[in-house]
């Protein structure tokens, strides 16, 4: 029933996203199952205790690799895909955070907040980069051989 | 002579490609390679580009001497629509399928084009996403209504006051205190369950995570200055968020 509620939830929230980044009225469903399928990824992983910094890692991986495929496919620029598939990843709510306690004065918060939310966009980062690094790497492979 | 005037339009071509693709928020690198692309597509000869989220400089040699231009860029939004239709074009060029002139009128005709989708739907999904993440954010669904008010109601006021206020840092930081307050009341009537939840699903909309995330990717590919400048713009927002939430959580 978890999984479900947050299932029905992440497609909804990528594509609504979609919407508000402008995204192609065809490619609204895209986002939505990108962002849903990198959403679970995420939430599997963390629920069973992997930690919010590898599962990250992990679903940015994903989203980017299904992102690539699906620019492949539809020929249009990646960043549609990927942007809505990511945001619910992206630690919004932990910068937050981080500012409510700056602006509380609770600067050690604050410090250990910021320092957690800069991992996670790094293990974001570093998950969409490495797959773009892999995409690379295969394409020129398979040219070099043909 | 004539080759230098056609040098020239094509740099304009390129400029103008560039302006509408930053402008609409594509990432900083993808600009420079469609420009250099199309320019070497187009016909001319050693082409160099340099984007940061504010300014385009492009520089360009024919076979006479060599030009550089600048363009300024003072507002970006997100409209992943006009990203895609230039790209489509400088694709259409590379294949040989438009040629200069029949380009620019197409390029024209995008930056002039409204095609964002109407206030009303835009804050409908805000609102919907609002609520989603609270849940997704394991808030209870008695909290989903009442986030996606609040959610709606700040993001609305966000694109609301920014018309009247150009700075968007005031204009965050009241959507803000808005969904702050909003927020605040659904739980002193009893309507809501938890505060934080709340408030953080409605955020959400306004939260700058593709900056967040395009920062970080530019400075590891080598883009610092668009790095730093648009991790800076990150920070602001996010700041403006805290502080308009925390006002409220202090006043009250």
């Amino acid at each position: 029933m978890v999984y479900f509620s947050q299932l029905i939830t992440s497609f909804v929230a990528s594509a609504a996203f979609g919407v508000m980044f402008n995204a192609p009225k065809e490619s609204l469903v895209k986002c939505g199952v990108s962002g849903m399928l990198g959403w679970m990824l995420y939430f599997i992983l963390e629920s069973n205790g992997y930690g919010t910094i590898l599962a990250t890692l992990a679903a940015s991986f994903l989203i980017a690799v299904i992102s690539q495929v699906m620019a492949k496919m539809y020929r249009t620029p990646i960043i549609i895909f990927s942007v809505a598939g990511i945001i619910p990843l992206v630690p919004g709510g932990l910068s937050y955070d981080a500012m409510r306690h700056f602006v509380e004065k609770d600067y050690m918060g604050t410090v250990t907040l910021a320092a957690k939310a800069s991992m996670i966009s790094g293990a974001l980062a570093v998950g969409l980069v490495f797959s773009e690094v892999f995409n690379q790497i295969i394409w020129r492979s398979g040219k070099t051989h043909k | 002579m004539d080759n230098q005037k056609q040098l020239y339009d094509i740099m304009d071509a390129c400029l103008l490609a560039g302006k509408v693709m930053l402008q609409s928020g594509a990432e900083t690198f993808r600009v420079e390679d469609t420009m250099v692309r199309m320019a070497s597509a187009l016909g001319a000869g050693e082409t160099y580009s340099y984007v940061t989220p504010t300014v385009i400089m492009f520089s360009a040699s024919g076979r006479g001497e060599a030009t550089t231009r600048l363009i300024r860029i003072s507002a970006r939004t997100t409209d992943l629509k006009k990203v895609a239709m230039v790209n489509s074009v400088s694709r259409k060029i590379s294949t040989g399928e438009l040629n200069l002139s029949d380009a620019w009128i197409e390029l024209k005709e995008i930056e002039a084009a409204r095609l964002t989708y109407s206030l009303f739907y835009q804050v409908f999904a805000a609102a919907i996403a609002s609520g989603c993440f609270t849940v997704m954010f394991k808030g209870s669904w008695m909290d989903f209504l009442p986030s996606v008010a609040a959610g709606g109601a700040g993001f609305f006021s966000a694109i609301y006051l920014h018309r009247f206020v150009p700075i968007k840092f005031f204009s965050e930081f009241l959507a803000s205190a808005m969904i702050g307050l909003i927020s605040f009341a659904f739980i002193k009537s009893g309507l809501g369950q938890e505060l934080d939840k709340i408030i953080i699903g409605s955020v959400m909309p306004l939260v700058p995570g593709l900056l967040i995330t395009n920062a970080v990717r530019d400075l590891m590919a080598g883009h610092l200055v668009s790095g730093i400048s648009k991790g800076a713009e990150a920070f602001l927002t996010a700041f403006a968020i805290g502080s308009g939430i925390a006002v409220v959580l202090s006043l009250l």
